[in-house]
């Protein structure tokens, strides 16, 4: 017995009905070509139909799974902070989604400088009025309660994380310097309440993050007070 | 007038391209000239005409040869499903419990891909049972197809092998336990045994490393899998697919073109195949689990019953049928590893059992022992099961290595057709005519060949 192993000399006739399979000619009545008749035409359209839904089906799962889970970093988490353990003029940070958090806890002196008109004329944005905040906090002092300001650590620059010089200095950092935030990277500066210096790169005070307070003492970052509400994903510049 | 790259008819010695070996791309007239300048460069289009287009296929393949179609698309469910779920999961003893539930319950259609994933490993197993006992019914494990025979037993042990260190990975009470088993039986093996496990298992005992390298392990065999296939598909298509009358292909009149004919067989058994297979997924998830591996591992409570999974229960029968640890251990392995030697076990020249009426018989009864293992695997070894297992084990090794070799010399096979066209077609397209114009049919001069014949 011989065994047939070139697939080449194997293959059926160039032409002749006999080898090529079962003789489908009689098959259609309206005399068309069997391969491209109007019948069979839709019939491939269908089938590559519904090949191509079936496909978008098969594939929403896989694009599904690579959406963001919950946990610590997910956009609903909350974050809560006991404000009894920070001395005035002391400052916290904590993480809120992925994201550095100052807590501050202002002195009455440095709540009296947040008002001065010397430091709210070298101001950009003194009043608030770019969407960096809730409006909830849209005040003097930027937050809900006076003493204790709440900001997302982020220079709205390209996205450093500024550090606490909270203390005034003649000189240091800069000439006349009421104390509050300086950024290492292209040198912005924002006041104690987050709001940025004119004459440096940053355009944009500092974000605050809905919060709320359960009492007097604690923090909820993340979660608005009862019947108010803010997107975080809405401020301008993060 | 045309780019010398694209046109047909310019000789190959003008295009700057080495002639001194047989082209490789062979397209014929009705080609576009993109497909050509491509195909005279990366000959794909010519290799897929040749091996799945014009491919010449027994005509007579019934639908047990869809198997290994089967067993390809379940595989490729299985990879892309193993890729998002390797995405999700951590592999280590504190952080993988809690990243499989996570995948279950947190992750975007997590548990519709672990699922898959896990309905994925039962439908390949599923179809490679049916793929290797259709190969032994029907021979196609002999001359001239041993090779392909041994690629496909290396898939189907490269497959266990996987299998079981996916089954680790969840880190649950079954996953945890099952490795102990497997590390235990591995030590009691004389002498080499008890490093062995050490230096597999990375530490004295299953911990945090064992767990690494489980993943390693599972993650790139699924790949050195996918190559394996090609492998045995590359072996496949030098002989060309076998048939159930167990004759070689003689001539043009016994074969079909791979596609349309084939193509559409192999699509309908894929349709009932996802069929079932999403019945599995959507509607009987819990089939194929067990409790107790939603339970995280715990080294110091062992579950009740340790049952394995299905696909393992006729190895995992045999293993319990003798009351001698190392002899259960040689037999399990030994009831896999006989049938790499079967085309040389096997000393008749008739393929197809059909021909052979007491092999016929044999087989059946084969498939019966296994049938009875694999229940016998997920019951206590304990009365009629432990009777029915002994029973099952002996006629496995029976039929392997006594009836096979002298069935060949005892046995009278029935007289086999001329050829394969002959049974199959009516008799005026059997005899070779060249009248009429039926599907016009591509490739080149056949004609000659015939006469040969
Ligand atoms: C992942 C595992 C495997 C895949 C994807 C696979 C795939 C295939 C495919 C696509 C075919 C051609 C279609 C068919 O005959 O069903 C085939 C043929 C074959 N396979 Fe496999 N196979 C696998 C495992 C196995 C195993 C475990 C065996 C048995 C030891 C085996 C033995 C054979 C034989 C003997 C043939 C030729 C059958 C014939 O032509 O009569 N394969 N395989
Ligand atoms: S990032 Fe802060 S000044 Fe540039």
């Amino acid at each position: 017995m011989a065994v047939q192993t070139d697939p080449q000399t194997a293959g059926p006739a160039p032409s002749g009905p006999d080898f090529s399979g079962p003789d489908f000619s009689g098959h259609d009545s309206h005399g068309h070509h069997p391969e491209s008749g109007p019948r069979r035409d839709f019939l491939t359209l269908l089938t590559g139909a519904a090949a191509v839904i079936g496909a978008g089906a098969f594939a929403f799962p896989f694009l599904d799974s690579l959406a963001p889970v919950g946990g610590p970093d997910a956009a609903d988490a909350t974050v809560d902070v006991d404000l009894s353990k920070i001395a005035p003029g002391q400052q916290i940070v904590v993480v809120w989604r992925g994201k550095p958090v100052f807590v501050v806890h202002r002195t009455p002196k440095a709540l009296l400088g947040l008002q001065d008109t010397n430091l709210t004329d070298r101001l950009r944005d003194w009043a608030s009025r770019e969407r960096q905040q809730p409006d909830y906090v849209v005040n003097w002092h930027r937050s809900i309660a006076p003493e204790y300001g709440v900001m997302v650590g982020i220079c709205t620059h390209l996205g450093c994380v500024p550090g606490y010089v909270p203390n005034p200095s003649a000189t240091d950092p800069v000439a006349n310097w009421p104390g509050g935030y300086a950024c290492p990277c292209h040198g912005s500066k924002f006041d104690l309440a987050g709001r940025v210096f004119q004459g440096a790169p940053a355009q944009y005070n500092l974000p605050v993050p809905p919060y709320s307070m359960p009492t007097r003492s604690s923090l909820r970052i993340g979660l608005s007070p009862d019947d108010l509400d803010f997107d975080f994903s809405t401020i301008r510049q993060l | 007038m045309a780019d010398p790259l694209t046109s047909s008819t310019t000789p190959a010695a003008m295009t700057g391209i080495p002639t001194s070996r047989a082209p490789a791309s062979t397209l014929p007239d009705g080609y576009g000239p993109r497909s050509r300048w491509l195909d005279r460069r990366l000959p794909v289009i010519s290799l897929l005409r040749r091996e799945y287009v014009v491919y010449p296929t027994p005509r007579n393949l019934n639908y047990l040869w869809n198997f290994g179609a089967l067993a390809t698309v379940a595989l490729a469910m299985l990879i892309l499903t193993g890729i998002f779920l390797a995405i999700a999961y951590t592999p280590t003893a504190a952080g993988a419990f809690a990243s499989v539930e996570a995948i279950d319950r947190q992750v975007g259609s997590g548990w519709v891909i672990r699922s898959t994933h896990m309905a994925g490993a039962s439908m390949v197993f599923a179809a490679l049972y049916v793929h290797t006992f259709r190969s032994l019914y029907y021979g196609s494990y002999k001359e001239p197809r041993e090779v392909l025979w041994l690629t496909g037993m290396l898939l189907l042990v490269m497959m266990m092998v996987t299998a079981f260190a996916g089954y680790v990975l969840p880190w649950g009470q079954m996953s945890y336990w099952g490795a102990s088993v497997v590390s235990g039986a591995i030590s009691s093996l004389p002498g080499i045994g008890h490093p062995l496990a050490v230096w597999l298992q990375g530490g004295d005992t299953i911990g945090d490393v064992t767990l690494h390298r489980y993943y390693a392990l599972h993650f790139v065999l699924g790949f050195l899998i996918l190559g394996a296939v090609v492998l045995h598909v590359v072996a496949l298509h030098v002989t060309g697919s076998s048939n159930p009358l167990g004759i070689e292909v003689k001539g043009p009149q016994d074969t079909l073109p791979f596609h349309p004919y084939y193509t559409s067989k192999d699509a309908i058994g894929v349709v009932l195949f996802l069929i079932a297979f999403a019945v599995l997924v959507f509607y009987l998830p819990g089939w194929l689990t067990q409790p107790d591996n939603y339970i995280e591992a715990n080294p110091y409570s062992t579950p009740a019953d340790i049952t394995p999974e299905w696909y393992f229960a006729p190895f995992y029968a045999v293993l319990r049928a003798v009351p001698s640890q190392l002899g259960g251990l040689l037999l399990s392995a030994g009831s896999v590893l006989v049938l790499f030697a079967v085309p040389w076990l096997d000393t008749s020249p008739v393929h197809s059992a059909r021909f052979r009426p007491l092999y016929r018989i044999a087989m059946m009864l084969l498939v019966v022992a296994f049938l009875l293992l694999l229940a016998c695997g997920l019951h206590r070894p304990a009365g009629i099961w432990l009777a029915l297992s002994r029973i099952a084990t002996l006629y496995w090794f029976l039929h392997f290595l006594v009836l096979l070799p002298l069935l060949g010399g005892i046995e009278t096979p029935l007289k086999l057709p001329d050829s394969i066209g002959r049974p199959v077609l009516p008799p005026r397209q059997a005899t070779i005519s060249t009248a009429g114009a039926g599907l016009p049919m591509p490739d080149g001069a056949m004609a000659q060949r015939m006469e040969n014949d």
